[in-house]
């Protein structure tokens, strides 16, 4: 698990440039999330950055994650989660919440 | 239009639960009416203008400045409240003895009555900068449009604000006496609620290690979703998958400020016991 992790990370470096953070982006357009549903690492420490491309501003809410934070429109923000245990964590905007559902599942 | 006052109610309701008890709280100490109503209205102008900077904020700090507002704001609060409840433990005795227009002769009523506009303000301004942005974000939608945030706006808002008159007119049968006991009781949960919420919020920013995430998690059981999810967690600050870091703030908090509440009820009979008359 650890050696897959180090993998993982490894992997990210050339794209992100920094080793220790685990970047993840979510696109909300039309109050929607894209992708709908993201997988992230378990175990690990993430940092999801989450790029609101609407005119209007969004919350973005999970009870399963225990994080929300407001995004401005036509603005981006990083929100820090983890590390998490494997499993399924609903997330949405407070905003939408009849469009903007999504999940994050953590392998 | 009734997701719309649904959500506004539940921004409302966080503030009105703190409002009402601080209301009922203070009603012995006069005008203090007019500090509760000017807090109110501060934190309205605030929240406004922390609405329209919401970017600007964002982006401080390397992105994470609203953590940081949020903690910020939440950690004032907690201050805040404390020192209330410790004016409350000196001098709510003094206040129930002499309820009928002797509230002057207490010398730190300008004091408390700063701190209640200050506290008040504060809880306006964190539920009513998201709520501006919530009801822009309707309003400019062309599906519900001005017409239906005003509606859903007013009627969440309306909701919320009689769920807090109920909360003050239901402690106000409680004899005065008891009121101030059971009301510091109630301001010391929330004041360790926040405490947690701030905690949260410096987690989310990377600023403070979660120790464990959550720690447990009773969603299953009362979920934070639900109406009596919500009460809870303005209430006693609940929170169905709390960090480990979120408990250890929240109970450090809590023994804290109890600690001070009944060091700082003792001290008077110390003084009539040395001669002074109180």
């Amino acid at each position: 698990m650890k050696l897959r992790l180090a993998v993982l990370a490894l992997a990210a470096m050339p794209l992100w440039g920094q080793a220790a953070d685990v970047k993840f982006t979510l696109v909300i357009e039309n109050h929607r999330f894209q992708p709908a549903e993201l997988v992230v690492p378990a175990h690990q420490k993430i940092k999801l950055i989450v790029e609101n491309r609407d005119t209007t501003a969004e919350e973005f809410e999970s009870y399963a994650l225990n994080r929300e934070k407001v995004i401005a429109g036509k603005s981006s923000a990083s929100i820090w989660i983890g590390p998490l245990k494997p499993g399924k964590y609903g997330f949405f905007g407070d905003f939408n919440p009849k469009t903007a559902q999504g999940t994050l599942i953590a392998k | 239009m009734f997701a719309t006052a649904i959500i506004v109610f539940r921004e409302v309701l966080e503030a009105a639960i703190l409002i009402g008890i601080l209301a009922a709280a203070t009603r012995a100490v006069p005008r203090r009416t007019r500090w509760l109503l000017g807090g109110i209205a501060a934190g309205m102008v605030g929240a406004a203008l922390v609405a329209v900077s919401t970017d600007r904020i964002a982006m401080a700090f390397s992105g994470v400045g609203q953590e940081i507002y949020n903690a910020a704001v939440l950690g004032t609060a907690v201050v805040m409240l404390a020192w209330h409840n410790l004016w409350m433990s000196s001098h709510g005795a003094v206040l129930a003895a002499e309820a009928r227009g002797v509230g002057q002769q207490i010398r730190d009523g300008r004091r408390e009555c700063s701190v209640l506009l200050l506290v008040v303000g504060l809880a306006v301004l964190r539920e009513g900068a998201e709520t501006v942005l919530f009801l822009y974000g309707i309003a400019t939608s062309a599906e519900s449009g001005t017409r239906g945030m005003l509606a859903g706006g007013l009627a969440g808002l309306t909701a919320g604000v009689i769920a807090g008159i109920a909360l003050y007119t239901g402690l106000l049968r409680i004899p005065l006496r008891y009121l101030f006991k059971a009301t510091s009781i109630l301001v010391l949960f929330i004041a360790a609620g926040m405490a947690s919420q701030a905690t949260r919020f410096l987690i989310q920013a990377d600023l403070l290690p979660s120790l464990a995430a959550p720690l447990w998690d009773t969603s299953g059981l009362l979920s934070q979703s639900s109406v009596l999810g919500v009460l809870m967690h303005g209430f006693i600050g609940y929170d169905a998958r709390p960090a480990g870091m979120q408990i250890v703030v929240y109970l450090l908090v809590l023994v804290s400020i109890g600690w001070a509440m009944k060091l700082a009820g003792r001290p008077k009979k110390v003084i009539n016991e040395g001669g002074r008359k109180a």
